[in-house]
């Protein structure tokens, strides 16, 4: 059976662990590691979408994480800062992949697509539903993964993860104004992008001219 | 209001963080735009969607590959050399 998940960053004794781990205590390290790994490999896979590039970025950010310890002051949660390193590393995986210098999450993608919604039909009432599991998952991959790369991570931090705006601005280096902008970028794409899969069948073609 | 005006503060609306008199024009809004309404309802439910139906769960046994290969490396690695 599969353990419960707690919320990243709760527990008031991970400062006592992260504190053993700094003396060298692989046990407390590997506790750490048995908390976050799931979270890691999760937004390392909706960053590089190569399940092969997430295995290697969640062994080499915990990696980096354990030989850095000494940098980490515990001016911020553990978790925020495994994840700034997780980010990093993912990005490079894209780049390498990509073999382009451009992938960055300071980019702004201008892009109309999203910004205006034309796709206003209502959805069916528990769409997810009328898929089985697997082709559910199938569509949701293939929707997320049409985002720009900034868009998806900013979009997994903070409603994925469940993680504040401040602290997803503060995990990839932008200002909380940028996070809010891709956020709501992000949201809307995906949005319009499920809405072929999900919109209620009796209602018209659903375009519209904005107001 | 506008529908434009609404669609910017869209984000915050579904993330309760707006002041109490902005809330009640957005809700003015909603109140008579149907699109609006529309759109409002179908990126709460895309949030839900994706935060109910985890696409990238990390299978127990590669999780176990995963550790035994993190903590090896960790071993072998110079310990950290910071103060406790």
């Amino acid at each position: 059976m599969q353990t419960i998940q707690k919320r990243a960053g709760e527990d008031f004794d991970e400062l006592a662990l992260v504190q053993s781990a700094k003396k060298g205590d692989l046990e407390a390290f590997s506790e750490l590691v048995n908390r976050y790994d799931r979270n890691i490999f999760r937004i390392a896979q909706h960053i590089t979408h190569n399940e092969e590039d997430a295995q290697d970025v969640v062994q080499d950010a915990f990696l980096k994480a354990y030989q850095n310890l000494a940098q980490f002051q515990g001016n911020s949660k553990f978790y925020t800062w495994l994840v700034r390193i997780a980010v990093n590393e993912a990005l490079m995986k894209l780049r390498k992949r990509r073999n382009e210098k451009t992938v960055s999450l300071d980019e702004d993608v201008e892009t109309e697509e999203g910004s205006i919604p034309r796709e206003v039909a209502d959805w069916a009432p528990n769409p997810e539903q009328n898929y089985g599991q697997s082709e559910l998952g199938d569509i949701l991959r293939k929707t997320i993964q049409g985002l720009p790369p900034g868009f998806r991570t900013v979009f997994v931090l903070r409603d994925v993860e469940g993680l504040s705006t401040e602290e997803t601005a503060e995990m990839l280096g932008l200002s909380v104004p940028a996070v809010k902008s891709r956020l709501l970028r992000a949201r809307l794409q995906l949005r319009e992008r499920l809405a072929k899969y999900f919109r209620s069948k009796k209602n018209g073609d659903g375009q519209r001219e904005v107001h | 209001m506008k529908c434009t005006e609404f669609l910017k503060e869209l984000t915050d609306y579904l993330d309760g963080t707006l002041t109490e008199s902005t809330k009640a024009e957005l809700d003015e809004h909603l109140h008579w735009c149907h699109e609006c309404h529309v759109v409002m309802n179908t990126t709460k439910k895309t949030i839900e969607i994706y935060r109910d139906n985890q696409i990238y769960e990390l299978p127990e046994s590669l999780r176990s590959r995963l550790h035994q290969a993190i903590m090896s490396k960790c071993r072998a690695a110079k310990p950290s050399k910071g103060k406790a």
